[in-house]
């Protein structure tokens, strides 16, 4: 049986990691490479990299970053923010990202996901979606509206319709971030969660809103997800991931066991 | 030096990177002389069978691997689709494959007892050490590993698979037969773990 996985994720803007990580001592917690090391030697399962970086001429430090990441972490790592073409993906994915996660450029382009994944493999792209409680309405059934631009532009796209679209387009995972719960604390939208998830047959990774242990075990018992994003839950410290994992080990959810090896030369 | 096969696809900076980590020498190379001389060789990577097993044919690597390598006791490492084009058949692509192990490679169910299995694989799964051997010295067993993967291989002789885990269904999730080692999961992403079995490959002596 597959582990559900924690990912932390982190806001980088011109290099330097920006918002809400403010807890530890002996890491600059504005340096993405340190943060990264860090969170890899918790035991995050993977980590998120989102570029909100405002001017494009300044992107090419972010390729920096990837490439120090890959490194010296060795684990799965994906960047997204601002992707708007093949070129853009092929850039973060040669820097040595493991995959890409495309938002509102796959709405305004959703050959994008296709293009993605021919030229890359399913595996590679993430189609990530800001989702808003908006009510049900003819063009959104299910009353959850896919938001683009930092959540400031509707679209008029049902969130679990677009979700089988970009199945059908070949995303290999689907990332749900509900803005309505994004930085709440109140815990992940298990609605829409659990409604995608059951409608798809790829992965579905939960976002916005954990605040506390138990949203984290509902997102992958009740919501369905197979991986859920955390931010502030640990970037404040209180809730470390060591700690996040056994108590959804206590609570019956497969998670990745830390294992101490030996890498001394011999 | 390990030579790192380059067949136009896969991620091999990726493995380039964990071997430079852990102090490994390595190039990536798509030249048969590269990879016959050199010491060990490593066939990583994602992509489809068919596509891969072309790109392999049309660099005139297939009789390189088969007998430069495998038959000639050159310590050997596939990863991902580097375990499934190492056996005759794929189901991808309805592939015909290197043959250096008897067996075929099949797709996941689509389903197991009605409900939908989530194909591909992606994600951090426990893998038993079903036969003892050597690349897992220093590695508990029941470690997860990271898996990307819609087909799994089955070898005609079962006691060629070193380690298994399940997805619905059991599968074997890495194989060995002398000189000839291979893995579903990625090593490269696997954490600690992956990078302490890369490492035992590097100093395995066959």
């Amino acid at each position: 049986m597959l582990a559900k996985r924690i990912i932390p994720c982190l806001d980088v803007r011109e290099g330097k990691v920006t918002k809400g990580v403010r807890f530890l001592k002996n890491v600059d917690v504005g340096d993405p490479v340190a943060m990264a090391r860090y969170y890899y030697n918790e035991g995050a399962d993977e980590i998120v990299f989102y570029d909100i970086t405002a001017s494009n001429e300044r992107r090419g430090i972010m390729l920096d970053v990837v490439r120090a990441v890959a490194r010296e972490i060795f684990i799965p790592f994906s960047v997204g923010g601002g992707l708007r073409t093949l070129e853009d993906m092929r850039a973060v994915l040669l820097a040595g990202a493991e995959k890409v996660s495309i938002d509102s450029g796959a709405v305004r382009n959703p050959a994008l996901i296709s293009q993605g994944a021919r030229a890359f493999g399913s595996q590679c792209v993430v189609l990530s979606m800001q989702v808003k409680k908006t009510g049900a309405r003819p063009d959104v059934p299910t009353g959850y509206e896919v938001v683009i631009d930092g959540g400031r532009q509707p679209t008029g796209r049902d969130a679990l319709a677009w979700s089988r679209e970009g199945e059908r387009l070949g995303a290999g995972e689907l990332c749900i971030n509900s803005i309505d719960r994004d930085g709440t604390k109140l815990g992940y939208d298990l609605e829409i969660t659990r409604r995608i998830s059951e409608a798809v047959s790829i992965p579905v990774i939960a976002s916005g809103g954990a605040g506390e242990p138990a949203h984290l075990r509902d997102a992958f018992t009740i919501g369905l997800a197979d991986a859920a994003i955390v931010a502030s839950i640990v970037h404040y410290g209180e809730h470390p991931i060591p700690a996040l994992k056994s108590y959804l080990k206590r609570n019956g959810v497969e998670i990745r066991d830390a294992v101490t090896v030996d890498l001394a030369p011999r | 030096m390990i030579a790192i096969v380059d067949y136009k696809a896969g991620n091999l900076t990726s493995v380039q990177r964990a071997l430079e980590f852990l102090g490994h020498q390595s190039e990536i190379t798509d030249r048969a002389e590269r990879i016959v001389a050199a010491d060990r060789v490593i066939l990583p990577g994602v992509g489809a069978a068919g596509a891969t097993m072309e790109n392999l044919r049309t660099l005139g690597l297939v009789e390189v691997l088969r007998n430069g390598v495998a038959r000639a006791g050159k310590p050997f490492l596939g990863i991902c689709i580097g375990i499934q084009v190492l056996l005759d058949r794929s189901e991808e692509d309805d592939a015909d494959c290197l043959g250096i192990i008897a067996g075929r490679v099949v797709r996941y169910p689509r389903s197991i007892d009605g409900r939908t299995l989530k194909v591909p694989q992606i994600g951090w799964n426990r893998v038993r050490q079903t036969r003892p051997h050597r690349v897992f010295a220093g590695v508990p067993d029941n470690t997860h590993f990271y898996f990307v993967n819609s087909y799994y291989p089955i070898p005609d002789d079962p006691s060629m698979a070193i380690a298994a885990s399940d997805y619905g269904i059991p599968f074997t999730a890495a194989v060995a037969c002398g000189n000839v080692l291979a893995t579903q999961f990625h090593l490269e992403k696997s954490g600690a773990a992956g990078l302490k079995l890369l490492d035992n490959f590097c100093r395995l002596s066959c």
